[in-house]
């Protein structure tokens, strides 16, 4: 993982040159929560999350670009072929080379954008079999997570709760999510009431929380820490103060969180509400 | 060259205007009800305005400042959205700028049904004091307004708000998109039937173009808004669960709905701009439009791939892959047409003899920030990358740059293109450049920082955001006050027009103005075109 980074961070470092769209910030500060002034994506802590921000870098140094050449030529005609360099205006209104070529152009860019569009289309949605398996539920306002009973550990339940009081505020919970690191994580969401969203930048994405429907999405964080999100499809008054907490962990310490966290959450009878559990 | 043969003879009938009354209330004139659509949409972008204003002022800094129930919050963000979109972009490119231009360009004497004109209109006005209504009355529970974002999606909008705000924001949506299909039926028969003798299709100015495929656009999209929010009405108050799941039904099949109408719904925005910038960029470089039939089709094109892309707006919804790379790929198709008509405009401008008019730096300007919203779009398009930005101010921030850069930018342009054709008054040039450099500068101070915002992971329709993101919401709000400054310098332009003696020329533009608007006396005179202009020659664009 550590190697994939470096290898990021280089390709950053290329990007970083014009330095528009591209801020140092991103890249020196902690992974897991937004910093003044920033002007990039928030530290990916996945291989898919990481691979996304270097393509999305890419069609911004691309958008970037072509921006700059519509400026250029609009310059150059402000330039040129204003009234006193050029009173005499010519009567071209047709050139089939450069109509075609103007058609052909940007449809060789899109075939350039989406190849590896489509293949990181299908990384994000093909799940893998997962490791560790959790369902979150949205309400307003505020999230609950399951964990499924799986042999002798998981098959609690708790809801997070923003916590007014720690900081960054608005972006912390009374209970987090915990999973380990390197695994891989299914997040299956739902919800009781309206739509919400749950989203973490960290991890490069988000998936609608929606009542009657069973969403899933996955993950395989390669670093520990906390990292957060916040609801992100309006569901109401306090749409604001639903935030997401997911604390990446060892193995070890994950193992000893689940242990805890039963007797905390106390334990519900008769294993877990989902039916892929054993 | 267009000729119009005959306006003389047309002055015995300037006196023959109807009472004030029957001549503003009852009007069957479409330079009438054009004006009257304008005057509107000012009053409704003027409200719209003041919600825009709230927002800004309270996302200056993080905390709840001036919005002590976040609800309120998220009213103002609704009302701001429905406002601008079906009260003053419509009603200022279509109503407005459609009414009163397509007759003239066309060569014909008014619009196919008067009276049908007139309730179009009226019924935009009613759907209006519908939604204005909404506000005050309650719709979640302990909170008046519909907090539902722009798109009513349910749950929130039904089992979330019970209150009637939302059944009178649903009443305000089908007042005026019925009002919408009124006027696209106008449209699409004036242009169809009645051009002059000789203006064929394909010698029609690209402006009648564009809002004949708007008029498409809104005839075949609108019937399933208006359904949608009629299930959605009786799942509110009838006991239908078409949108509820325990009673098997899918919010997910509202958002497809809604979509299918909303995609489209953008292109309306923008279609009528694309127009006015095509005419305004030919006549200002005295040059014929570049590639005209490739302009047209350009616009058809659009309009056609339109339709076949709204599940964009719903990558994070769980679509299937399939489903989803399908989307991809349409939605990218849609840049290459558009990619057309930047280059076309360009193109017209190469070789041109261009005078910066203030009308000419709205239209440049446009080009520049149109590409930048479209490049963001296609960003956007990839699903994959779109699922971090999706619902942040990343998109907020795009679709900012084609609307309110975009379309407001045009509406403007249009004003100071015809404002001398439509009152016979002139704007001064100064003001309109000043207000164009403020509204420039501002509207990029306000809405660049937004890509950052949204890229940091700022989710949008928040009352309260974390502090990391304050410093770049401080920024944007200076760049409302400058745009808001030039709206200043624009009354204060057009309040000088009417102080002033000074008297447009029928033709103030000069020689590149060779559409038939400008063989007619300014204003026009009350009818016009009582012997059918013919058209001869090259077209007329």
């Amino acid at each position: 993982m550590r190697t994939a980074q470096a290898q990021h961070r280089s390709k950053w470092g290329i990007a970083a040159l014009g330095a528009l769209l591209v801020s140092s910030t991103s890249a020196l500060a902690e992974p897991g929560v937004p910093v003044p002034w920033q002007m990039s994506r928030q530290t990916p802590v996945t291989a898919e999350a990481s691979d996304l921000m270097v393509f999305e870098q890419y069609l911004h140094w691309l958008a970037f670009g072509i921006s700059l050449f519509v400026l250029a030529l609009l310059i150059y005609c402000i330039v040129k072929f204003n009234e006193k360099s050029n009173p005499n205006p010519s009567r071209t209104t047709h050139n089939t080379a450069i109509e075609v070529a103007w058609t052909i152009i940007p449809v060789l860019i899109l075939v350039a954008i989406a190849i590896p569009s489509f293949r990181m289309l299908r990384t994000q949605l093909i799940v893998p079999n997962a490791d560790v398996t959790v369902k979150v539920t949205g309400h307003a306002w505020y999230w609950t997570y399951d964990y499924p009973k799986v042999g002798e550990v998981g098959g609690f339940t708790f809801d997070a709760n923003i916590d007014e009081e720690k900081e960054p505020k608005l972006l912390q919970t009374d209970n987090e999510m915990v999973v380990p690191v390197n695994k891989i994580v299914k997040v299956q969401v739902t919800s009781t009431d309206v739509i919400h969203s749950w989203a973490m930048p960290s991890f490069g994405g988000k998936i609608d929380a929606i009542p009657g429907r069973l969403n899933e999405t996955w993950f395989k964080a390669e670093r520990e820490g906390t990292y957060h999100g916040q609801c992100s499809e309006l569901c109401g008054m306090r749409h604001a103060y639903m935030p997401i907490v997911v604390k990446v962990v060892s193995d070890q310490a994950y193992a000893e969180w689940l242990k805890e966290a039963k007797t905390k959450f106390a334990a519900i009878d008769g294993g877990s509400k989902l039916a892929s559990a054993k | 060259m267009a000729t119009a043969t005959a306006h003389a003879g047309h002055d015995a009938h300037h006196d023959h205007a109807p009472s004030f009354f029957a001549r503003w209330f009852l009007s069957t004139n479409h330079k009438d009800i054009g004006t009257l659509y304008l005057l509107f949409a000012f009053f409704a972008g003027c409200v719209g305005a003041f919600l825009s204003f709230g927002i800004r002022m309270e996302m200056e800094a993080p905390g709840l400042q001036y919005f002590s129930n976040p609800q309120t919050y998220n009213v103002f963000v609704t009302g701001h959205g429905l406002i601008m979109v079906f009260f003053m972009v419509m009603p200022a490119l279509i109503g407005g700028f459609g009414n009163w231009f397509v007759p003239l360009m066309i060569g014909a004497p008014d619009m196919a049904f008067p009276r049908m004109n007139n309730i179009s209109f009226w019924l935009t006005v009613a759907g209006f004091c519908s939604l204005v209504c909404s506000l005050f009355v309650e719709g979640a529970p302990g909170a008046a307004g519909a907090g539902t974002g722009w798109t009513v999606y349910p749950p929130l909008s039904s089992s979330g708000h019970p209150g009637p705000a939302v059944d009178f924001a649903i009443f305000s949506l089908h007042l005026a998109g019925a009002g919408s299909i009124l006027g696209a039926i106008n449209f699409i028969t004036t242009i169809l039937n009645m051009r002059a003798p000789g203006m064929t299709l394909h010698k029609m100015p690209l402006f009648a173009w564009a809002e004949l495929v708007t008029a498409f656009l809104l005839l075949l999209s609108l019937p399933v808004l208006a359904g949608a929010i009629t299930m959605l009405l009786t799942d509110r108050n009838f006991g239908t669960t078409f949108f509820a799941p325990e009673g098997g039904g899918d919010p997910v099949l509202y958002q497809h709905l809604f979509w299918f109408f909303g995609h489209p719904e953008v292109y309306v925005m923008i279609l009528p701009a694309f127009g006015i910038v095509s005419h305004v960029i030919a006549t200002f470089s005295k040059k014929p439009v570049f590639g005209y039939l490739a302009m047209a089709y350009a616009m058809v094109a659009i309009g056609v791939v339109g339709f076949v892309v709204w599940a964009h707006h719903m990558y994070t919804v769980g679509l299937s892959l399939q489903t989803q790379s399908y989307f991809v790929f349409a939605t990218m198709v849609i840049a290459v047409p558009t990619g057309v008509k930047i280059f076309s405009w360009i193109a017209t401008m190469w070789g041109g003899s261009i005078r910066f008019t203030a009308a000419m730096h709205w239209a440049v300007g446009f080009i520049f920030l149109f590409t930048v919203g479209g490049v963001t779009g296609v960003v956007l398009a990839n699903s994959a990358v779109d699922k971090y930005l999706h619902d942040t101010y990343y998109v907020v921030a795009h679709f900012h740059y084609v609307l309110s850069l975009g379309a407001v930018f045009i509406i403007f342009c249009g004003i100071y293109y015809w404002f001398p054709k439509m009152t016979g008054r002139v704007i001064p040039e100064w003001a309109g450049k000043l207000h164009f450099w403020l509204a420039f500068i501002g509207a990029n101070i306000l809405f660049f920082p937004m890509h950052f915002l949204g890229l940091a992971g700022m989710p949008r329709r928040y009352a309260d955001y974390p502090e990391a993101f304050a410093p770049w919401h401080k920024v944007a709000t200076w760049g409302g006050h400058i745009f808001a400054l030039g709206m200043v310098v624009f009354i204060i332009g057009v309040i000088l027009a009417f102080r002033s003696s000074r008297r447009a020329a029928d033709n103030p533009w000069g020689e590149g103005a060779t559409t038939l608007e400008w063989t007619l006396s300014s204003p026009p005179p009350f009818h016009q075109y009582e012997t059918l202009p013919q058209i001869v020659d090259e077209p007329a664009h």
